[in-house]
């Protein structure tokens, strides 16, 4: 077993070459290059979150204006609804004014119609007595021959009209 | 305590054709006299295979320094590596777990990449180029695992000073176990090492040899003669792909568990219990 038989002779040469090989590797690749590399990786691990926050940050961005947006679309919404009902109410308001004030004239002039109705009846029913205290007057003098003055010509007509 | 190329092996070879052991040995490729207070650093053969890993790992490494946002699959290859000791330490240690990324990661790669290496077959075999696992060899497992406990100690008594001793006194023991648990405790974590040195050792060399072992296999009944060759060459040598691809996984597996392992430790010694 050349380990054994020949550690004495060779134990020196190897522990040299070992620490030389050993140490330079550990300077040059361990303190030198280990920790490069190590911070490429941490870079872009560093730079895969930053960009993975910004995109976050962006896409809640993003939700925040669409949120504003909804609610100023909702707010936009509601006053158009409210102008659009205020405008209904003020032209029903003004539909019933003018129809109150069309009713109110078209009750007058009714009532006029009715009224000078009324006057033409009562004009009529008077001419109508008249005539007949005539007639009856008339009729009186020629059956009877007597003369019946006027007023008591009226009023019996009246009597006999009032009674039917 | 000069090397001298093959010495030792040529007794085994004269026992046995192909000489599962061989593989391990070390040879000096140059500055066979090189010295430092009097201890041979010759540069051999595992010297080379700890440069070629540790080049591999570098070019490896190149890949990820693009840098770039999106990256390619290169790229995206270091930083999963990277990702994954982080993860790893994350999960075992937390947050203090980051600053011994660079430790971890450097284990880590370094030994993946040498199990790896290892294990690189025919081709370049057939150069004359012999891949050679230094993995395989306990004074090197045994040098990154005494690492691992230095730092461990350390960072345990740089934390908590004295305080770190409560690391072996675990909550709720009886008063009277006290001492008896203490011990116990003791011992097994200065066994840490030595099975988390062992551990890499034993499996890279056990699962080379089995390959050495069934390759000779293949040799020797083919040399025995065509029915030989195919009855018993030909089993074995499917056998070996299979365990090739076995030994993959091992090679990954082990650098995981030096890894967690050393993870598990330098979090004991960061939070005791």
């Amino acid at each position: 077993m050349p380990q054994i038989a020949q550690m004495s002779e060779t134990f020196a040469s190897q522990l040299f070459w070992l620490l030389l090989v050993f140490g330079i590797l550990f300077f040059v690749i361990g303190k030198g290059m280990v920790p490069k590399v190590m911070d490429t990786v941490g870079l872009r691990d560093k730079q895969i979150a930053d960009d993975l926050a910004a995109a976050q940050a962006a896409r809640d961005a993003a939700d925040a204006e669409e949120e504003a947006w909804r609610t100023r679309e909702n707010a936009n919404r509601a006053s158009a609804q409210a102008l659009v009902g205020e405008a209904k109410g003020k032209a029903q308001a003004s539909t019933e004014a003018r129809l109150a004030e069309v009713q109110a004239g078209l009750d007058a002039r009714m009532a006029e119609a009715e009224a000078r109705i009324a006057a033409s009846r009562d004009a009529a029913a008077s001419e109508i007595e008249a005539v007949a205290a005539d007639a009856a007057k008339e009729i009186v003098s020629r059956f009877a021959g007597v003369n019946v003055d006027q007023t008591a010509a009226l009023s019996a007509v009246k009597k006999a009209m009032a009674h039917g | 305590m000069q090397l001298v190329r093959g010495e030792k092996i040529d007794v085994a070879a004269d026992t046995a054709k192909v000489d599962p052991m061989h593989q391990f040995a070390i040879e000096p490729l140059f500055g066979s006299d090189w010295t430092i207070a009097g201890y041979n650093i010759a540069f051999t053969n595992s010297a080379l295979w700890m440069l070629i890993a540790g080049i591999a790992l570098w070019i490896f490494m190149i890949g990820g320094m693009k840098r770039e946002v999106v990256p390619g699959r290169w790229q995206m290859a270091v930083e999963t590596m990277t990702g994954f000791i982080d993860d790893l330490l994350e999960a075992n240690m937390g947050k203090e777990g980051r600053k011994y990324v660079p430790y971890v990661f450097t284990l880590f790669m370094f030994i993946l990449f040498a199990n790896l290496l290892g294990l690189i077959p025919l081709p370049l075999a057939m150069a004359g180029v012999h891949a050679f696992t230094f993995t395989s060899h306990f004074t090197v497992t045994g040098v990154l695992a005494i690492m691992t406990f230095a730092i461990v100690l350390v960072v345990g008594f740089w934390k908590h000073g004295l305080h770190f001793f409560s690391l072996f006194v675990p909550h709720g023991t009886p008063t009277l176990m006290i001492p008896l648990i203490f011990v116990i405790e003791l011992i097994s974590f200065l066994f840490r090492p030595f099975s988390l040195g062992l551990r890499l050792f034993v499996a890279m060399m056990s699962g080379h040899v089995l390959l050495e072992v069934l390759s000779s296999f293949v040799i020797d009944a083919a040399n025995a003669g065509p029915g030989y060759g195919v009855l018993i060459g030909g089993p074995s040598f499917i056998l070996m792909i299979a365990i090739c691809a076995l030994e993959l996984l091992v090679a990954g597996i082990q650098a995981y568990v030096f890894a967690l392992l050393t993870s598990l430790y330098i979090n004991d010694a960061e939070h005791l219990h």
